[in-house]
């Protein structure tokens, strides 16, 4: 038997993003020991590439904006999938949790009055965004991450989690993990488990995500017998880089369009005024001249188009570069240049001004940049229960976008970061109660724990296979053409067959070539099960959701359908184990009080 | 192996990654350090000839000139040239009266961070350039005795500004010029140039910047300090600049002083 | 495009020396893209450590051609013909081929006196614009660590690493002691226990600083001038007897490494 170290603590989290760094803070305070694990060292997820801000109706700008109307944009945003107590607790809770960043030496910009500025995103009916420049997400980390160095905490940088344990009564005991750098094994028994391991984009070509983002956490939880819900909802984000060609999918800020830039096709055309839904038609300003008016005073005109929330702006990009009307490298325009003076642009927006200048040769104060919509989310994740963050298995719970429920079918720009905190507290307070409480685990599988060494293991003693890289590229291509913006039975029915098929049997079958120290081909093999079983669950939804809406459309079932609009669809694998078979199965939502009926009536 | 103290285990001592070399940079990093010791080296060897000669720093009244060279003024010696005293002296003093002033723009730009960067790299090579090894065992910085009286920048800074008001006045006085009035030579220019560039050098100072404004923690409850720091940060940024500006128009001051008191030159009138 | 030879370091703490790959190049790539084709092609367990490729997260810091950089923000074609030479950062002890091992960094992190702010007012601090700018320049920092492996102070000098945070670190003093709503002093501390004294201002960290922070200029220089403040400048400490103290010294303070 392989011999590894072990650690214990109250409370093992899953992941050093935003949501695993809140719940950390939280735990600690409440005076347990705590373990954080991350894949790569501290202060780099992927939190580090929000951009635009954090939302909270804190109505620093317009004291109108409240938790209500806060409610009602992240519901209609998420096409009204969402689990409506998260959006209520989101809503109610974000703006405490910035106050408390501050306290903590978070350094927001500023309003005359010397409260924290707000800024306009999609989908926001008042400028509602906490920001730095364009660097919040920076911003967010480098705080909590300060914060939880100066509690002390102990962080496990570059060791990865492979798989969950139980105990004998299949209550979460632990994880079995190993370090990077040196590729020995570790494993931590923990009371509590809090998966904070973020998104899935990696299995997609064009993205806005590190490698990081092959969805361990939505894998693990999954093989551990929890559920996964809204799979199928993947964000794309209507701005990503499209030239260079080797940075295609790098993130363009929404704050671009929030602080005045326009999308033009090809012709100079401010297409978006084509592309207004009827559900947004009310609201949104019907020329140039009244959206224009609008940045300056949000009462002298309605919204422009460009701002509509991104499912909506991404499908009209797709669809302007079907027509032909694309740009040089088939994306669209995005234009601050002439209308924004150069050293606006620089203050406001200074990494993307480095971005471009840098990567692309091109300058955005006088230039327009070129985008294209990039795989940048998922809508769906673990689910959860809204209060608690707890999982339907003993002892997990899921915080941040691991988690599902919270932006139903798509989410608003600003509204992941204070999902971080606002549910990484969240999980942090429920398991710290799960604790105390003396839920925890009885034993340790130490059986579940071999089983994952030796498969982890397995690449090596094989005598031939393939190389991961070709496995990651032929996956990511084929995810990108049959299960990416735009989705058609047929293909989805293809893409399931693949990934079933040669997909899990060449996943199987690769082999690792060099030593197990900081070996990024091993470290590809092992994150490639995860990538296999989260493209598998998010195909499966896609299949089965015959309508489009949010971030699944469907192009031979394009409109929202009523009944569709009632239901999840939640994965699960039988018995809980990696080898399970998939279920997927319509799992109701939950019923909304009055109160809240009420206040999306008012607003139509 | 020693261990840091901290929570996290730092093994100290460990092997680094690269070759064993000084550097791996193929550009030529060494043209800035030479040009850099070759100036400062000109300019010390200059400017000591220069204070050591006790002769040719003023143009009098004989004529019709008021030049002094920056060198030499205030002219504090007993043994000034008569017209370039300005008042009161060391009595007694038998050696260049440069000497005695001279301490402390020397003072002033030994302990400035601009010139400190440029010395460590060029002269003491403490590193010569970025990522080329330092070229000393062993390295304590500025953390002892003497490089600690770098502390003392900014008691230099004073007194500079004593200086600069004392060459400003001299650049005013030679635009009197005796027995013809007010009138302006190519030498007027020349020292009115050089009080602007020490002006600029010590106003762009970090130790002004600090003692302006820099030194509070919030802005907003010391407004006035904040515009002076607004205005002062720019400039800053631009200290290198003054720096070298400054040190050159200053030899070439003496020079111009030294060649009209010579006579080997005529202080052209321009109006 | 024309085939591209790159000279990548490969080894361990066993030790290690250059190998050569020759691969083709495309356009508008940047060293970090060329690192991942050899990845993905000729050598599956070259070591790299990267995250977000796009400038933001700090982790590709190399040396390239000498040049401490990130990867992913050094553009092929801004780079002179011929071989590129990369190697791993030179400060920190090798893990394998250009990966590093920064735990220094992490243990310096440790040693910060934390951000103590008065309690909150209802509706949130008041805080201006120019009161937060300063600091803000300072939280650009995406701890990529180039400007810690340029320094020399400890490059060359391992035995420095003991008492000396680095440039890295003296922007995060820097920024606390501007931060408009902190009340710790941690002057002499920064002087006593962090090495403020062995930093010699020759600016290199300024230069190799991907986020273009004004290091030495904006937060060294004037964290030396506070330590005059505190300690040097005998008309300063004798306006702080006359006035009895307002500002309290580190020590006085309490001021202690986090726990």
């Amino acid at each position: 038997m392989t011999e590894y170290e072990h650690h214990d603590y109250d409370v093992l989290i899953i992941g050093a993003g935003g949501a695993g760094l809140r719940a950390a803070i939280e735990a600690k305070q409440r005076g347990l020991s705590v373990g954080i694990v991350t894949k790569s060292l501290l202060g780099k997820a992927h939190t580090v590439m929000a951009e635009g801000g954090i939302a909270a109706a804190m109505g620093n700008i317009y004291a109108e904006d409240n938790w209500q109307v806060h409610f009602r944009d992240t519901m209609r945003g998420g096409k009204m999938l969402n689990n409506y107590r998260m959006a209520e607790l989101h809503a109610k809770e974000a703006p405490d949790r910035v106050y408390e960043l501050e306290q903590w030496g978070a350094l927001f910009d500023r309003t005359k009055d010397g409260r924290i500025l707000q800024r306009d995103f999609g989908g926001h009916r008042y400028a509602r965004l906490a920001h730095v420049g364009d660097r919040t997400g920076l911003e967010l980390i480098r705080t909590l991450q300060q914060k939880v160095v100066s509690m002390g905490t102990d962080v496990f940088m570059e060791c990865k989690v492979l798989q969950l344990v139980h105990d004998s009564a299949g209550r979460i005991a632990g994880a079995v993990a190993y370090w990077r750098p040196t590729g020995e094994f570790v494993t931590f028994g923990a009371k509590a488990v809090i998966l904070a391991t973020g998104g899935v984009g990696k299995s997609w070509k064009f993205t806005s995500n590190s490698w990081e983002s092959t969805g361990d956490g939505h894998a693990m939880a999954l093989w551990a017998g929890a559920e996964l819900i809204d799979m199928e909802c993947i964000q794309f984000h209507p701005t990503g880089m499209v030239w260079p060609f080797s940075v295609r999918g790098l993130l363009v800020t929404e704050g671009v369009r929030g602080d005045g830039g326009v999308l033009r096709n090809a012709e100079g055309e401010r297409f978006m005024f084509r592309y207004v839904a009827d559900m947004f038609r009310a609201e949104t300003a019907e020329s140039e001249e009244e959206a224009d008016k609008w940045y300056a005073d949000h009462s002298a005109g309605r919204r422009p188009p460009d701002l509509l929330p991104r499912d909506e702006v991404a499908r009209a990009i797709n669809a302007e570069v079907k027509a032909g009307r694309g740009s040089p490298h088939g994306g669209v325009f995005l234009d601050i240049g002439s209308r924004r003076s150069a050293e606006y642009i620089r203050r406001r927006l200074p990494s993307m001004y480095h971005q471009f200048m840098e990567l692309a040769g091109v300058d955005i104060t006088r230039e327009a940049m070129e985008i294209g919509p990039t795989c940048h989310y998922i809508m769906g994740g673990v689910k959860v229960d809204a209060d608690t963050a707890a999982t339907r298995v003993a002892g997990l719970y899921a915080a941040g976008e691991v988690a599902g429920g919270m932006h139903g079918a798509n989410r608003l720009g600003g509204n992941s970061l204070s999902d971080l905190v606002v549910f990484g507290r969240r999980a942090g307070v429920a398991a710290a109660d799960y604790i105390d409480a003396g839920s925890g685990p009885a034993d340790f599988d130490e059986g579940e724990v071999a089983a994952a060494i030796e498969r982890a293991l397995a690449p090596f003693t094989r005598e031939s296979g393939e190389n991961p890289y070709d496995i990651q590229r032929d996956l990511q291509d084929m995810m990108q053409a049959n299960v990416g913006i735009i989705r058609n039975g047929p293909e989805l029915a293809d893409a399931l067959t693949q990934l079933d098929g040669t997909f899990s049997e060449r996943v199987a079958n690769l082999k690792v070539t060099g030593g197990r120290a900081y070996n990024p081909g091993w470290n590809l093999a092992t994150d490639l099960p995860s990538m296999i079983t989260v493209s598998k669950c998010v195909t499966r939804g896609a299949i089965q959701r015959e309508e489009s809406r949010g971030g699944h459309t469907r192009e031979d079932f394009p409109k929202a359908s009523a009944e569709f609009g009632t239901f999840n669809l939640a994965h699960s694998v039988s018995a809980g184990t990696y080898d399970g078979e998939f279920a997927t199965v319509r799992s109701p939502l939950l019923t909304m009080p009055d109160e809240l009926k009420a206040l999306l009536e008012e607003a139509k | 192996m020693a261990v840091l103290e901290s929570r996290t285990k730092v093994q100290l001592g460990g092997r680094r990654g690269g070759p064993d070399l000084a550097t791996l940079r193929g550009d030529r990093w060494w043209i800035q350090p030479i040009v850099t010791m070759s100036i400062l080296t000109a300019f010390v060897v200059y400017s000591t000839w220069a204070a050591f000669q006790n002769r040719n720093y003023y143009v009098g009244s004989a004529v019709h000139r008021d030049l002094i060279s920056p060198f030499y003024s205030p002219c504090l010696g007993g043994n000034c040239v008569p017209g370039s005293s300005i008042g009161f002296g060391i009595h007694g003093w038998a050696w260049s009266p440069a000497l005695i002033i001279l301490l402390f723009p020397l003072g002033f730009r030994l302990t400035c961070y601009y010139y400190r960067r440029s010395y460590y790299r060029a002269f003491w090579w403490s590193p010569p350039a970025c990522a080329v090894a330092d070229a000393h065992g062993s390295y304590t910085g500025e953390s002892r005795f003497p490089l600690l009286m770098h502390n003392a920048h900014r008691y230099f800074f004073y007194f500079g500004l004593v200086l600069n008001a004392i060459l400003t006045y001299d650049a005013f006085r030679a635009f009197y010029q005796p027995g013809i009035g007010w009138g302006v030579t190519v030498g007027t220019l020349v020292l009115t140039l050089n009080a602007v560039l020490l002006w600029s050098y010590s106003v762009s100072c970090h130790a002004c910047r600090h003692l302006c404004g820099g030194q509070s923690r919030s802005f907003s409850k010391h407004p006035i300090r904040y515009k002076i720091w607004k205005f002062l940060t720019p400039l800053n940024a631009k200290h290198m600049n003054f720096a070298w500006a400054s040190l050159i128009v200053v030899a070439l001051t003496d020079v111009y002083v030294r060649l009209v008191a010579s006579g080997a030159l005529t202080d052209y009138r321009l109006f | 495009m024309a085939d591209v030879t790159m000279r990548i370091w490969r080894g361990d703490a066993e030790g290690g020396d250059f190998q050569e790959y020759t691969i083709a190049q495309n356009e508008g790539e940047v060293v970090l893209d060329v690192i991942h084709r050899i990845q993905a092609t000729e050598a599956p367990d070259l070591a790299c450590r990267w995250n977000c490729k796009a400038g933001k997260c700090g982790s590709c810091s190399a040396e390239i051609n000498g040049k401490p950089r990130l990867m992913c923000m050094t553009r092929m074609d801004e780079l002179p013909e011929g071989t590129v030479t990369v190697a791993p950062m030179r400060t920190f002890p090798i893990i394998r081929d250009l990966v590093t091992d920064v735990s220094f960094n992490f243990a310096m992190a440790e040693r910060i006196p934390a951000v103590l702010p008065p309690p909150m007012p209802e509706g949130g601090y008041r805080m201006f614009q120019e009161d937060v700018e300063r600091g803000q320049e300072f939280r650009k920092c995406i701890e990529c660590f180039l400007c810690q492996d340029v320094c020399h102070v400890i490059r060359d000098h391992e035995d420095n690493k003991h008492h000396y945070a680095g440039p890295r670190f003296f922007i995060r003093y820097a920024e606390l002691e501007m931060h408009p709503l902190d009340t710790n002093d941690r002057r002499d501390y920064v002087r006593e226990e962090m090495g403020l004294g062995y930093c010699n201002i020759t600016k290199c960290c300024t230069e190799v600083c991907p986020e273009h922070i004004k290091i030495t200029d904006n937060a060294i220089i004037p964290l030396k001038e506070r330590a005059v403040d505190a300690h040097y400048d005998p008309i300063a400490w004798l306006g702080r007897k006359i006035r009895n103290g307002s500002k309290r010294s580190a020590a006085e303070a309490g001021v202690q490494p986090a726990p």
